[in-house]
């Protein structure tokens, strides 16, 4: 069979996201929720300790867990599982890097009505119609796999006009991966010089956020902030294709009513509900 | 398992290189050479196979001597081994042919490596604060001369969505008489960062080296933890180990074929191995959660079964296993697509046999050696594996039927260890506590690249220094050989088919 008729047997494949809620980006295990009761204290703080990047928190009287640096080894789960959970769910990325630490402390909201407030302001262009760069600033390969993916039949981020470019002269988003290794810092910086107004920087993993299970080193610097002003942030490790284009969507203000009727009145960027 | 590592044989340091030399001269494979520190010196450990052995020889540097005799000039595959000794150990190999920078832009007087940490020592090796740096952007010393010979500047910025790597060509116009790779934009440090973490986080560090081949690589560590801690897996553990990396394996090549397809212009065919990528992705995720295989593996066995049962999962390999096969079968019947291939980047079975390549690329060139059969780890040794094909052109054509036959041979892997599993029922435990180790131990594994191998020293369970050798690093030393009949068009075939993970080489 050539392969336009062999193109076409299969149908379509391309989910509904995010007109529709999808079934498989619903079920993927994707983020870690603590519990509302306190659980066991004990329990609670071996899993503090065992935390491989010391992504909970304890100061306050409430654990607290932080999405940006979680890389989602389920070790707290299995230590003290009636308060850390790791649950299905892939709408985690946030517009400040505190909005990733779960529960939200007090003012935090405040603090994230504002950032999308600005973002907002300044990406209202790119809400139709996006172009996208990807740098990869010392990731571990992965997290190109499922940038990549973003373009095959299933995700088709062309149905939404998002459209990924060579050059970062025609790009209005950079979606960068990685540490922030010291290599790339001066050339990540010169791609975001270069791109024109407006423009947003999604930082792609745990790894761009905060360095991940590497942390800060003589190579890396703990993350891509140093270099590049971040606007989203995208947990995961790495983040599953869904997450990358909810942070996509999330930085350009694509998420409205209008696409999410379902919407249940929530703030869709908030962290989770 | 069978532990067949032989400590060949401790040397002086002026014996080293002649001891190594003359190993691989009678027929051993040359397989790495890796500095670590021995006191206040440095070891130096050279690895070869030799059939289904692998022989160590070593030798101590005292800690004021910083130079050692180059392997290189009689091994060329210990060329980028010994650049990476010279940046993070600061020692310098005499008579190495040319110690570009690897893994810092430009010369560097730091030698992140050189100091032992202090065992059991704080997470993070204390490193002076990473600093943007002036990338030297001056030419490097060309190695072709002539009449409007230029270098042109590839990456590390490139265009579409791949990792960081930066490719010199040195060219007249339309040919790539040399091209030269620099990895150092993703160089993470992560040998340092993993020095004084236990071992149990190890494996993790592990998974995050070459994260499209966390499972071979988890494999690898894990194997030469249980080791040094006298521990087997159980059988069980084992099967499932073999599951996840065969699906890896699969999700990898098939990864070679997307992008030879986009490469190639064949958008529907890219529509149809994207789309089969995806699936395979999403069948790992549904056995453990990640769509990686991460978690699976750990120290002593596995973290748990596959999610899914033998019958449901039979079936969904088999479903996959056909809709794979019968578009591969379109594909390779696609003339404008296997003429791309076909006698594009050759790497011929000489060079291939100096370089010591491994894995597909080094099996498409008549050095045939897989680990899985050759040093059978995991549940390989009891699972039956058919005979490869031998191959010999050494084009990107060759590498793909190569390719084509494990992703065959791996769904036949992972059908019958599901089968094994299946009649074996439930086990008491999935995986056996590791005492706390100290020590050396050697792991490997076959990753879809190829060969990998986990150094791994410990002392009181937290880790002394390990060392990742990805089967891309190794590859590297041969890479500039498969382009000089090529021309640029050619570039983007070439390298998919060599299917290397920038991540796994530049550490």
């Amino acid at each position: 069979m050539p392969w336009i008729p062999r193109g076409l047997r299969e149908g379509v494949v391309t989910s509904a996201y995010p007109r529709r809620d999808d079934g498989y980006g619903a079920g993927f295990s994707g983020t870690v929720t603590v519990a509302p009761d306190l659980g066991d204290a004990a329990l609670v703080r071996a899993a503090a300790k065992a935390c491989p990047t010391g992504a909970i928190e304890l100061t306050s009287e409430r654990p607290r867990l932080d999405r940006g640096r979680c890389i989602l080894c389920g070790r707290c789960a299995r230590l003290a599982p009636d308060t850390f959970r790791v649950d299905p769910g892939f709408e985690t990325a946030a517009v400040a890097r505190r909005a990733l630490v779960v529960p939200p402390g007090d003012g935090d909201d405040a603090a994230l009505d504002e950032a999308r407030r600005t973002l907002a302001a300044r990406v209202r262009v790119l809400r139709r119609s996006v172009h996208v760069r990807h740098v990869d600033a010392g990731s571990d390969g992965s997290e190109e796999w499922e940038v990549a993916a973003l373009t095959n039949p299933v995700y088709d981020v062309q149905r939404l006009g998002i459209f990924f470019t060579a050059s970062p002269k025609h790009a209005d988003l950079l979606l960068v991966t990685g540490v922030g290794s010291t290599g790339m810092s001066l050339a990540l910086r010169h791609v975001y010089d270069v791109m024109p107004d407006p423009k947003a920087v999604i930082a792609v993993g745990v790894d761009a956020i905060s360095g991940g299970l590497l942390g800060e080193g003589y190579a890396s610097g703990g993350g891509v902030a140093a270099d590049v002003p971040v606007d989203v942030f995208v947990p995961g490790s790495p983040p599953s294709p869904f997450g990358i284009l909810y942070g996509i969507l999330l930085a350009t203000g694509m998420l409205t009513a209008s696409l999410r009727p379902s919407a249940s009145g929530a703030p869709p960027e908030g962290p989770a509900r | 398992m069978t532990v067949r590592e032989a400590i060949a044989g401790v040397h002086s340091p002026a014996g080293f290189a002649a001891a190594v030399a003359a190993r691989v001269a009678r027929g051993g494979r040359f397989c790495g050479v890796f500095a670590s520190p021995a006191g206040d010196g440095t070891r130096l450990i050279a690895v070869v196979a030799d059939g289904g052995a692998l022989c160590i020889d070593e030798t101590v540097l005292a800690p004021e001597e910083r130079h050692f005799a180059s392997l290189t000039p009689s091994i060329p595959a210990a060329a980028w081994y010994e650049r990476e000794i010279h940046d993070l150990f600061g020692l310098e190999p005499v008579g190495h042919p040319r110690l570009d920078p690897l893994v810092f832009p430009g010369a560097s007087d730091v030698a992140p490596l050189r100091e032992r940490p202090t065992v059991p020592a704080v997470p993070a090796v204390s490193a002076p604060p990473a600093s943007p740096v002036e990338l030297d952007l001056s030419p490097l010393p060309g190695h072709v001369h002539g009449e409007g010979v230029f270098t042109i500047s590839y990456g590390p910025v490139r265009s579409g969505v791949f990792e960081t790597v930066e490719y010199l060509i040195e060219t007249s116009g339309e040919d790539i008489p040399h091209l030269r790779t620099r990895v150092f934009y993703k160089h993470r440090g992560i040998e340092a960062r993993v020095s004084g973490m236990q071992v149990d986080d190890g494996v993790l560090a592990a998974e995050r080296v070459e994260g499209v081949a966390s499972v071979a690589h988890a494999i690898a560590y894990c194997s030469a933890v249980e080791q040094m801690g006298g521990v087997v897996a159980p059988r069980h553990a084992d099967l499932v180990r073999v599951v996840h990396a065969e699906l890896e394996r699969v999700a990898n090549h098939l990864d070679t074929v997307v992008r030879h397809t986009e490469a190639s212009g064949q958008a529907v065919a890219y529509a149809c191995f994207s789309h089969h990528k995806e699936r395979v992705q999403r069948l790992r995720a549904s056995l453990c959660g990640s769509r990686f295989g991460r978690g699976v593996v750990v120290p002593g066995g596995v973290s748990g079964p596959p999610r899914l049962g033998a019958r449901e999962l039979l079936d969904a390999l088999g479903s996959l296993h056909r809709a794979i096969g019968d578009d591969l079968h379109r594909l390779m019947g696609t003339p404008s697509f296997v003429d791309r291939l076909r006698g594009t980047g050759v790497l011929s079975c000489d060079t291939a046999r100096r370089y010591a390549a491994v894995g597909p690329v080094g099996r498409a060139s008549g050095q045939p050696e897989d680990v899985r059969t050759s040093r059978p780890y995991a549940a390989y040794g009891r699972l039956g594996q058919p005979v490869p094909e031998r191959h010999d052109a050494g084009d990107a054509l060759a590498r793909q039927h190569v390719r084509l036959e494990e992703i065959a041979g791996a769904f036949h892997l992972v059908r019958q260890a599901v089968d094994l599993l299946d009649e074996l029922g439930e086990p008491d435990r999935w995986s056996v506590a590791v005492p706390a180790v100290r020590g050396r131990a050697l792991g490997w594994a076959e990753a879809p690249q190829g060969e990998l191998l986990s150094l791994v020293e410990a002392d009181g369970g937290a880790l002394v220094r390990v060392k990742h050798r990805s089967a891309s690093f190794h590859n590297l030393a041969a890479y500039p050989a498969a382009f000089p009949q090529d021309i640029f068009t050619d570039v983007a075939f070439i390298e998919a088919s060599f299917g290397l993970s920038i991540a796994g080489a530049a550490g």
